[in-house]
């Protein structure tokens, strides 16, 4: 394949443990195929410090959950022909989202307060603003693709990565779940 | 186990009425219910609240299937069969009610499989995998139920429980201690223990583990269980059933 003949990809990190990232990491030397006929343009594992403005596949990672993770998605909904929600925090709020229950300052005192030790207190800058709930990021933005998963193991992001490139519509849950 | 062999009491009269599912032609006690029917012919018909071995209770509204001739869907678990019934199990639409139930169900408490005792081993988490719900489109509701915890040996947590009532049935009918009930209507609906005391307090719970084992997700639990650990098992039920029912 030609080196124009490549698609663009993109993926960010929103309100999740980075699992998802790391079981793309465990494509291992599948990443060397995949390198054949991706740029990835845009990630937490690579050094670009934009996201261009049109990209074929974007993955995102995580919940909705600050007003950053809001803008990040929406950007990515803009930028992005095809949008990936990978995982089950992208695609039901999952962990993150056990927080829904209680009232944001409870949270807040919980978090910076009560389970600290030195200099307790709410931090007043250089933080995003949390929403008052955590949504999965179809409740914001449109989502093409559903990829759910614990994070989903490797064999299945390859799964829904070669499938995209060949041009087929990849079905996740034949090989994926909840939980997974 | 093979489960026990289906009786009727003696002297009563029971028709044999032939009918069609998916277009395959069947034969079947007119006393069948559709579930029963499809069951005994290897025709998978998804389910929720269903256990055999216990009286039907029709909630959960996942085994609907198409009768010809029908207005509406029915629930093939208390609906039972009769002559030249023409029924549709997996048409899209009824592959549609499914899958918006699930979501219901998944919207309206909170299930969070990843760190559930119950995760792999979980009917809702099944059949969510079958019925391809691989997101829920409405709103989550993110309101916080109790988790009770004073029983030495089992937990209940209240945001996973579907009120399917399969604790409740099999507490009454075979164990016969009827420690489980219901309160409240719509989503104030909640299972309770005694006259909504603490599990811990019950005086007329026997510990005897039924309900922790016919419950089909992480709701009713044992204590100790890591995430992923809680199997359950309902095998005993049929069987147990059968000999409760011949004393």
């Amino acid at each position: 394949m030609s080196e124009s003949a490549k698609i663009t990809m993109a993926t960010a990190w929103l309100d999740g443990c980075s699992g998802c990232h790391m079981s793309f990491l465990d494509l291992d030397q599948r990443l060397i195929e995949l390198a054949e006929k991706v740029d990835i343009v845009y990630s937490p594992i690579v050094d670009t410090k934009e996201l261009p403005g049109d990209v074929d596949v974007g993955i995102l990672e995580g919940a909705v959950s600050t007003e950053e993770n809001l803008q990040v998605a929406k950007m990515f909904r803009e930028r992005c022909k095809y949008l990936i929600s990978l995982g089950d925090c992208a695609v039901s709020g999952n962990v993150p989202s056990m927080r829904n229950t209680f009232d944001l300052d409870e949270v807040f005192d919980r978090a910076f307060v009560e389970t600290v030790q030195a200099q307790p207190g709410r931090p007043t800058e250089s933080l995003p603003t949390l929403l008052r709930t955590v949504v999965p990021i179809h409740h914001v933005v449109n989502v093409d693709l559903f990829v759910q998963g614990c994070p989903p193991s490797a064999d299945t992001i390859w799964y829904v990565l070669t499938e995209l490139i060949a041009g087929r519509t990849p079905d996740p849950t034949q090989i994926t779940r909840f939980g997974a | 186990m093979p489960g026990p062999p289906v009786t009727t009491a003696p002297g009563v009269k029971v028709r044999v009425v032939t009918l069609k599912i998916n277009e395959h032609d069947i034969g079947a006690r007119e006393t069948d219910s559709i579930l029963d029917v499809a069951q005994a012919n290897h025709i998978r018909i998804p389910s929720l609240c269903f256990l055999e071995g216990l009286s039907t209770w029709g909630a959960c509204r996942l085994c609907v299937v198409e009768i010809e001739g029908y207005p509406r869907p029915v629930s093939a678990c208390s609906t039972t069969v009769s002559e030249g019934m023409v029924i549709t199990t997996h048409s899209d639409r009824l592959k549609r009610y499914r899958r918006t139930i699930l979501e219901l169900l998944f919207a309206e408490r909170n299930h969070v499989c990843s760190v559930c005792v119950s995760n792999g081993h979980c009917e809702l988490q099944d059949l969510a995998a079958e019925c391809g719900m691989d997101h829920v489109r409405v709103p989550y509701r993110n309101q916080p139920y109790a988790i009770d915890s004073t029983h030495e040996m089992y937990r209940v947590d209240h945001n996973r429980c579907v009120l399917c009532t399969r604790c409740v049935r099999v507490c009454d009918e075979i164990e016969g201690a009827h420690t489980w009930d219901v309160k409240g209507r719509g989503i104030e609906c909640q299972v309770i223990t005694d006259l909504n005391q603490p599990w811990g307090d019950s005086s007329s719970c026997t510990s005897c583990g039924k309900c922790v084992q016919v419950c089909p997700t992480g709701a009713l639990v044992k204590k100790g269980t890591a995430a992923g650990e809680m199997e359950k098992h309902d095998e005993f039920l049929p069987y147990l059933a059968q000999m409760r029912g011949n004393q």
